[in-house]
């Protein structure tokens, strides 16, 4: 089930806290948990905007650096990627943009 | 849902304040990395609330791996070590206990909405269980596949307890005619393009008095990350259906065949699962029962050991069948000698066993090998499947002895 977004308090956000119930009271405490801030970061390359334009909405950048690497892992292995995220995921990516998204990730990675 | 501007706002904000924050501990830990044992396998250590220190392998959504040496720790996996699996970045991150209901709804007499607090007024009952990730140990195979790069450290044991969902379905009263039940956790996509997360069981399966809404682990409160208020669980089963902040029961009279169901976590139709790497199988079926896998927990890969005796000590488990033997060999799988396993807790959990063995100059891998009760055995080498799930070889730990 989808719920309203609940969008985390922006910056600040080193500050871990956590108010969890800790005691056997009648009702338990509402619970806020922050997540780290988010650090991974794409790596520089050819049509990087449009990269981050497209990917960063629903994932980090590590979902991309931690696949595998090698010459099997170049343009066809990216095309099924982006095929992927539009075909199952709906991933909003225009058409113009899929070569150019495929060309960074198999050039950077 | 989160709108893909207000997505993008937080994403600048998170790394703008990063690159000015070299104050902050959290950041300082994170520096440290570890390398898992496949190409392009450095991954940072991080620090989430309610976690030790995990293996991160992506932050949006988070997912944390549990560092190998905490499987030596004992044969319960601590809360705060717990591993992290999420799809879908629209993750719960403010929880009301006290407001959280679980929709009981469909091809049932009587829904409900079954608060918190009514749940923990029902018979509780208590399993000790592994979850296991499908894609666990996928780093490791060869050739290599895409998706999330794990080492070996996408399980864990946990003490459940809980509320058999039969109790619930009964409550509700299943009618005639249901096939199958469909369950939803309050993570969903950023976009509403995106399927959304939900599994299904059929109805024999979900009625087995095994399958639990679990709402404590280990003694304690799910870790936020884990699945707080509840999660179902699944005994035997890949953690696929172990859907966590489940607030949705929906009784159907179909087979449920979302993307999850019928396009993803599906493996070949065969006894092993597998097919020739490469190659896409003819015919698949949803992931379902963990097949038999055992682990050296004491000599790390790569260790420098004294020749000598040594006692070597690990864990096994399997889908439910408990576990029979292990064995292990240290002469590249020419001879095996049996161990003694440790305290039964039950077939659904980590089986700990230990053996000595005496260790020469020669010995240059340790190897385990497990059998279950239902007869299955670990096999010698690797299986492998498009979706990189289910490995079960028989694991080699690599060692110099001097």
């Amino acid at each position: 089930m989808k719920r309203k977004a609940l969008l985390a308090a922006g910056a600040s956000g080193l500050v871990v806290m956590l108010w969890a119930a800790s005691l056997a009271t009648v009702g338990a405490r509402p619970i806020t948990y922050k997540l780290p801030d988010e650090t991974a970061a794409f790596k520089p390359g050819p049509n990087l905007d449009v990269v981050k334009n497209n990917c960063t909405a629903c994932h980090s950048a590590d979902y991309i650096s931690t696949q595998p690497r090698g010459p099997k892992f170049k343009k066809d292995f990216w095309k099924a990627e982006v095929t992927k995220m539009i075909k199952v995921y709906g991933a909003p990516i225009e058409d113009a943009d899929v070569d150019k998204i495929v060309d960074y990730l198999a050039a950077t990675y | 849902m989160l709108d893909r501007r207000e997505m993008m706002k937080r994403v600048g904000a998170g790394l703008a304040f990063g690159a000015m924050s070299g104050l902050n501990p959290l950041r300082a830990l994170a520096a440290d990395t570890v390398t898992l044992p496949f190409e392009n396998g450095e991954r940072p250590l991080v620090k989430y609330p309610q976690k030790r220190l995990m293996i991160g392998l992506t932050q949006r959504p988070p997912q944390l791996e549990t560092p190998f040496s905490v499987f030596n720790e004992g044969p319960i996996t601590p809360n705060d070590a717990f591993f992290v699996r999420y799809h879908l970045a629209d993750i719960p991150l403010d929880i009301d206990p006290d407001k959280f209901t679980i929709d009981i709804k469909g091809k049932v007499d009587r829904p409900f909405k079954l608060s918190i607090k009514d749940l923990k007024k029902m018979h509780a009952t208590e399993i000790v269980a592994v979850n296991q990730c499908s894609g666990n140990s996928r780093g490791l195979f060869n050739p290599r596949v895409a998706g999330g790069q794990l080492g070996n450290g996408a399980m864990g044991n946990a003490r459940w307890r809980g509320v058999p969902l039969k109790a619930v379905l009964d409550k509700a009263g299943v009618q005639s005619g249901a096939r199958q039940v469909v369950f939803g956790g309050m993570d969903g996509p950023v976009s509403d393009k995106t399927p959304d997360f939900a599994k299904a069981l059929d109805i024999d399966h979900a009625r087995d008095g095994e399958v639990m809404l679990a709402y404590l682990m280990n003694g304690k409160d799910l870790p936020v990350l884990n699945g707080f208020p509840v999660r179902l669980v699944v005994p035997g089963y890949y953690g696929t259906y172990w859907v966590k902040h489940l607030n949705e029961i929906t009784v159907i009279d179909s087979v449920f065949d979302n993307f999850w169901m019928k396009t993803a976590y599906r493996i070949p139709d065969n006894a092993c699962a597998c097919v020739e790497p490469g190659t896409a199988p003819k015919a698949t079926v949803p992931i379902n029962r963990f097949n038999v896998r055992s682990f050296i927990t004491n000599v790390a890969d790569g260790a420098k050991l004294k020749a000598g005796g040594k006692l070597l000590k690990g864990i096994a488990f399997d889908g439910g069948t408990g576990i029979k033997q292990v064995a292990v060999s240290i002469d590249g799988g020419q001879t095996w000698k049996n161990a003694e396993l440790g305290r039964n807790y039950g077939k659904y959990s980590f089986r700990e066993w230990k053996v000595p063995v005496k260790l020469t100059p020669d010995t240059r891998e340790l190897k385990v090998r497990a059998t279950s009760n239902g007869g299955q055995v670990q096999p010698m080498e690797a299986t492998w499947n498009p979706a990189g799930y289910m490995r079960n070889v028989v694991e080699t730990t690599h060692v110099t002895v001097g």
